[in-house]
This record gives structure tokens, C-alpha cells and sequence, in this order.
């Protein structure tokens, strides 16, 4: 009797932790409701499992999907298989959840409401953990993670516009609102950009003075840091007023759209807030210049201006360019506040829902905007570690 | 010269926010001009004091949440079998960076209602980050000869962790308590518009009345708090150095 069951020991010790962690979530969160069945928008809904509400092919496929992403989880170890079992059954999770919502939708029906339900939500999220665990494992390159994302961007954009998600509740709000979300996803784009756009232009010149006059430098970097103290719906409120006044004041400054609620307060809040870390690692990057490349460039003969254009500033790139991707993914994320004064963008979905207790109206809003931030935050990641390879 | 200078401001600037707070009135004056005429030139829809208080309770315990959690989390993966978790959990942080508070405290409403809650939990989600890079960067500056010597002279993994780790970690732990504290004060403001009691709700009714005296009254108050709390930690670790 003993040698079997020692036997069974090793044999679970050779099971991966993770994936053990995972697969146990996993059969807990199978049991919760699959999708959550509601007569309309606001109201709570009746809990469905998969099984009760997808055809019994597509529920197959969909549990066999799993079932081999779990045995993965458990036994496999090369991270490229886990990876790609993770993002089958990923595919497969969101082809049941989209077969539901047109096996539950009455032909014609408009007002009834197929949202995910807690086991959607959490093997999904279970799945993602799985994804990204074999992701950090595979460490691809940057162009291998821009090639990637690129891939995830085109197939949810495909999938999304073939109409298997239509019936899907957060699709649903889509549907009702699609003029307006392209607006406000525009404004979202226009406002995080525009801002940081700005910030750049004005932050780049005096991180360099900073860089040259240490004494002007905690003075700058205390009062930005001040700037930050400030919680964004103030800065935002704050500036309505005087911009009010400038355009009231102004006829041509109201002409170009300064005006007190809107786009110009968030426009100059976001702007001041992305100030900080763009003249912060503007700073760093150019401490970090070697004195030795700065010498060698003079004996080189360059002239100053040659010198800051083509080696400092060069050889700062990456620090700074860290720098404009924390002040875009923090931007990015204030512009929802800004839908509180009126701005647009995301936030506008995402208050609104709030505010009719309308959770896929929340969700709306909420995720593009992740998946915005998310995807810039790799674009610009990948950029800066492609540079610094170039130059290993 | 410029230490005492700076201790001097500090209590200054804990004096004026504690004064305002706790006599609202005698500073009207100050934010009349800013009223539209007839309306409050102070917040009169609730206690001044008690939202403050209410606030700093909710960031202090958020904060000490996620500073428990943070810390042992990346002690965790930096350990026996926890290594294996550390590209996970880093990859993990780096995806939640992304994640914007207003997000974070809008996904958090249809599962835990309105009110206090929500905002907790967006706080303390949103304060892990900074303090998980921050230990994690901590513990992995520990010269590894220093541990070595530490293995030597016959301590534990145990006594490594507390005599030596911890305490060389201690200064970046604490620099990523500030900088989730920062972030939280103004976060915390969000949450008033899911009825969470805070100083939010004075710049909200600020921004509906079109009334800039509630907005500078909230955004200064809650400005200041951050500065204080900023300045707390600050205190704290060069007590520890």
C-alpha cells in the first residue's frame, strides 16, 4: 500500500502551483452563473449556467476548451503551449458567451439584457493570469509583443464586428449609443494626446534647464509635484473659472472653444499633470549622459547645440521617453474624470452608467478605455527596450 | 537652516488645514469673491471636520491594506517556492498600472453597492502597485554578500528576512507608502460620486451649484492632506535611517 501512494505524492509535487491554483479557482468559479438573464437594462436578472443556455455543441466545446487548458495548467511546462491553450480556451469562452446571447434573446427582442455572468468574468480572468504567466515565461521582443497585440487588436475587431456578440449586453449599449462612442472615443484619444502633446513641447526645454541649473531644479520638480497633490476633479473644477472669465472676456479666445466647462479646463489640468514626470525623467535621462560620450563628442568637434541634439539627447531617449509613457497611461485614465465637467470621452459612459445604475453602460466606458491605456503602455514599452537593444 | 525652515512650513500648513477645518466660518472672507452672489461661501451641506475625517480614514486604511498585502506579497515571490511567481506578479503589476481609478472604482459598484466600499476597494487595488515595486526593488538592492555574512554569523531565513532585508528595504518600502498615499487622497475625492463620505463631495457640489468657493475649499483641503501625509512618511523614514 505504501509505494503507491508515495508514488502519488511525487506525482502531485511534479504539478505546477500555479496551475494548481488555478484549475482549483477555476472548477469554483464553473459553478457560478454563466450568464446573468435580465428583462431589461437595470434590473437584477435571473442567474443562467452554460449549460442551461448554450447549445449543447457550442457548451461542449467550450467545457472541452477549458478542460485541456486546465490539464496545461496542471502538467504542461512549455510556456508556448500554455499560451496558446490559454488563448483557445479564451476564444472559446467568448464564442459560448456570444452563442448565449442569441439562444437567449427572443427573435426582435431589444430591451432583453445577456450580460456575463461572475464564472464569465472569472475563468476569463483565470485564463488571462494563465496567458500572462506564459507570456513573462516566453519574454518575446519588442516587435514579438507589438506583432502580438497588433493580432489581439485585428481578431477582437473581427470578432466583434462578425456580429457573434451582438445579443451580448455590453454590445447591446454599444449598439444604442455606436454615434456617440466613436465621438467620445475620439475626444478621449484627442484630449490624452493633445494634452501630453503639449506637455512635451513645453516640458522637454525646461527639464534641459533643470538639467543645467541645479538650483532652478527642486524648485520646478517641488512645484509640479504640488500640481499632483491636487485631486483631478478640483484641478479640473479650479480651471473652469478663470478660463470662463477669459473667454467671456475674450471673444477671440472664445472663438477658438476656450471656454469654462469642456475640453479647454481638461486640456490645461492633464496638461499640468504630465508636466511632472516628462521634466522628472527629462532630468534623469540627461544626468545619465556619460561625461565621457560628451567628451568624446567635443573632441570630436561638435558644437554645443550639436552635441545636446545628437548625443545627449539621444542617449537620454529611453529615460525620457519612460517618462512620456507614465504621463500618457496616467492620462489617459484622468481624461475619464474630465467627462465630469463636461470634457466627453470614455468617462461620459462610464458616469452615466453610474448614475442609472446601468452596469453595461459602465463597462462601455471603462473598457476601452483599459484597453487603451493598456495597448499604448505596450507600444511604448516595446519602443524603449527596442532602442536600448539597438544600442547594447 | 533650510531643515528648520522646513518644519516650520510643515506646521504651518498643518495648522492652517486644522484650522480651517475646524472653524470654517472665520475663513469666509477668504472664499466669498469666488461665490456666485447669495450663494454659501463655505460648504454648508455637511461638517467640514467629520468629511475630512472621513476621508483620511478611508485613505489610512486603504493604505495600510494594500501596504500589508504589497509587502507580503513581494516577499512571497522574492522566496522558496514563491520565485517561480515573480514574473507573473510583475507582469501582473504592469497590466494594473494601466488600469485608471475611475475604472477600477466603476467595476467595483455593481459588486459591492454604493458607498464606502467601492471606494476601499479601488484605493486599496490602486495603492498596491507602488508599494509591490517598491519592496521588490527594496529587498533586491540587499547586497548579496551582506546576506551571506548574515548566513554566516548563523541566522535563519528568518532572521535574515527581519534583522537584515526588511530594515535595508525599509526607506523604498516606505517611499512606495508615500507615493500611494499621494495618489489615493485625490483618488478618494472619485469616490463621492458613489456616495462615499469624503471631500469629494464638497467639490461635486462645488462643480453642480457652479460654486468655486466648494471646489478650492475641497481641492485645497484634500491637497494639503496629501502634503501632510507626504510629509508624515517623510518624517518617518528619516527617523528610521
Amino acid at each position: 500500500m505504501a509505494a503507491p501512494r508515495r508514488l502519488d505524492l511525487a506525482g502531485l509535487r511534479r504539478l505546477d502551483p500555479l496551475g494548481t491554483m488555478l484549475v482549483l479557482a477555476g472548477l469554483v468559479a464553473a459553478r457560478l452563473p454563466f450568464v446573468i438573464d435580465k428583462a431589461n437594462r437595470i434590473v437584477p436578472g435571473d442567474p443562467r449556467p452554460l449549460f442551461e443556455v448554450v447549445p449543447w455543441t457550442a457548451a461542449c466545446g467550450c467545457a472541452l476548451a477549458l478542460l485541456v487548458a486546465g490539464v496545461a495548467a496542471l502538467a504542461v511546462r512549455a510556456p508556448g503551449a500554455r499560451l496558446a491553450v490559454a488563448v483557445l480556451a479564451l476564444a472559446a469562452l467568448a464564442f459560448a458567451l456570444g452563442a448565449a446571447g442569441d439562444a437567449l434573446t427572443p427573435a426582435g427582442n431589444r430591451v432583453v439584457r445577456i450580460a456575463p455572468g461572475a464564472a464569465f468574468w472569472v475563468l476569463a480572468a483565470l485564463l488571462g493570469v494563465l496567458a500572462a504567466d506564459a507570456l513573462a515565461r516566453l519574454a518575446p521582443g519588442p516587435a514579438a509583443r507589438v506583432l502580438a497585440l497588433l493580432l489581439t487588436v485585428l481578431s477582437t475587431g473581427i470578432a466583434l464586428a462578425s456580429g457573434h456578440f451582438d445579443h451580448v449586453s455590453v454590445m447591446r449599449e454599444y449598439a444604442v449609443n455606436a454615434d456617440r462612442f466613436t465621438h467620445e472615443a475620439w475626444r478621449h484619444v484627442a484630449l490624452a494626446f493633445g494634452s501630453l502633446g503639449a506637455a512635451m513641447v513645453v516640458a522637454l526645454p525646461v527639464g534641459l534647464v533643470c538639467h543645467r541649473m541645479p538650483r532652478l531644479r527642486a524648485a520646478v520638480i517641488a512645484a509640479l509635484n504640488v500640481v499632483q497633490t491636487v485631486p483631478a476633479i478640483a484641478l479640473f473644477g479650479i480651471l473652469m473659472a478663470p478660463l470662463g472669465a477669459l473667454a467671456a472676456a475674450l471673444p477671440a479666445a472664445a472663438h477658438l472653444g476656450v471656454a469654462g466647462i469642456g475640453a479647454a479646463p481638461a486640456l490645461l489640468a492633464l496638461f499640468l499633470y504630465a508636466l511632472l514626470p516628462i521634466v522628472a525623467n527629462t532630468v534623469a535621462g540627461l544626468a545619465g549622459v556619460s561625461p565621457a560620450a560628451v567628451e568624446a563628442a567635443r573632441g570630436m568637434g561638435m558644437t554645443r547645440g550639436q552635441i545636446l541634439a545628437g548625443v545627449e539627447f539621444v542617449l537620454a531617449l529611453p529615460v525620457i521617453l519612460s517618462g512620456v509613457r507614465i504621463a500618457l497611461v496616467q492620462n489617459l485614465g484622468l481624461v475619464t474624470v474630465a467627462a465630469l465637467i463636461g470634457a466627453g470621452g470614455f468617462g461620459t459612459f462610464v458616469f452615466q452608467g453610474i448614475g442609472q445604475a446601468a452596469i453595461d453602460l459602465v463597462l462601455l466606458g471603462a473598457i476601452p478605455t483599459v484597453a487603451l491605456a493598456f495597448g499604448c503602455a505596450v507600444l511604448l514599452d516595446a519602443s524603449i527596450e527596442a532602442m536600448q537593444r539597438g544600442r547594447a | 537652516m533650510s531643515r528648520t525652515i522646513g518644519a516650520v512650513l510643515r506646521v504651518a500648513v498643518l495648522a492652517a488645514l486644522v484650522a480651517f477645518l475646524a472653524a470654517p466660518a472665520r475663513f469666509a472672507p477668504l472664499f466669498a469673491p469666488l461665490a456666485p452672489p447669495g450663494a454659501p461661501a463655505i460648504y454648508d451641506q455637511g461638517d467640514l471636520a467629520s468629511l475630512a475625517a472621513a476621508h483620511l480614514a478611508i485613505v489610512c486604511c486603504a493604505a495600510l491594506a494594500s501596504t500589508v498585502v504589497a509587502v507580503g506579497l513581494a516577499l512571497f515571490v522574492t522566496r522558496g517556492a514563491g520565485v517561480q511567481f515573480l514574473p507573473l506578479s510583475r507582469a501582473l503589476v504592469n497590466f494594473g498600472q494601466t488600469f485608471p481609478p475611475v475604472a477600477v472604482l466603476a467595476i467595483a459598484v455593481p459588486l459591492v453597492g454604493f458607498g464606502e466600499k467601492p471606494t476601499l476597494i479601488a484605493l486599496f487595488a490602486y495603492g498596491l502597485l507602488p508599494i509591490f515595486e517598491n519592496t521588490l526593488a527594496g529587498i533586491r538592492a540587499c547586497p548579496p554578500a551582506l546576506l551571506e555574512a548574515a548566513s554566516g554569523m548563523g541566522m535563519n531565513g528568518r532572521q535574515r528576512l527581519l534583522g537584515v532585508e526588511l530594515p535595508l528595504a525599509m526607506p523604498l518600502i516606505l517611499e512606495g507608502v508615500q507615493l500611494s498615499l499621494a495618489v489615493n487622497v485625490g483618488t478618494a475625492t472619485i469616490g463621492s460620486t458613489v456616495a462615499a463620505k469624503g471631500l469629494g463631495e464638497v467639490i461635486i457640489a462645488g462643480l453642480l451649484s457652479n460654486n468655486d468657493a466648494f471646489i478650492l475649499q475641497g481641492g485645497l483641503a484634500t491637497g494639503l492632506m496629501a502634503v501632510l501625509l507626504h510629509e508624515a512618511v517623510a518624517l518617518l523614514r528619516r527617523r528610521i535611517r
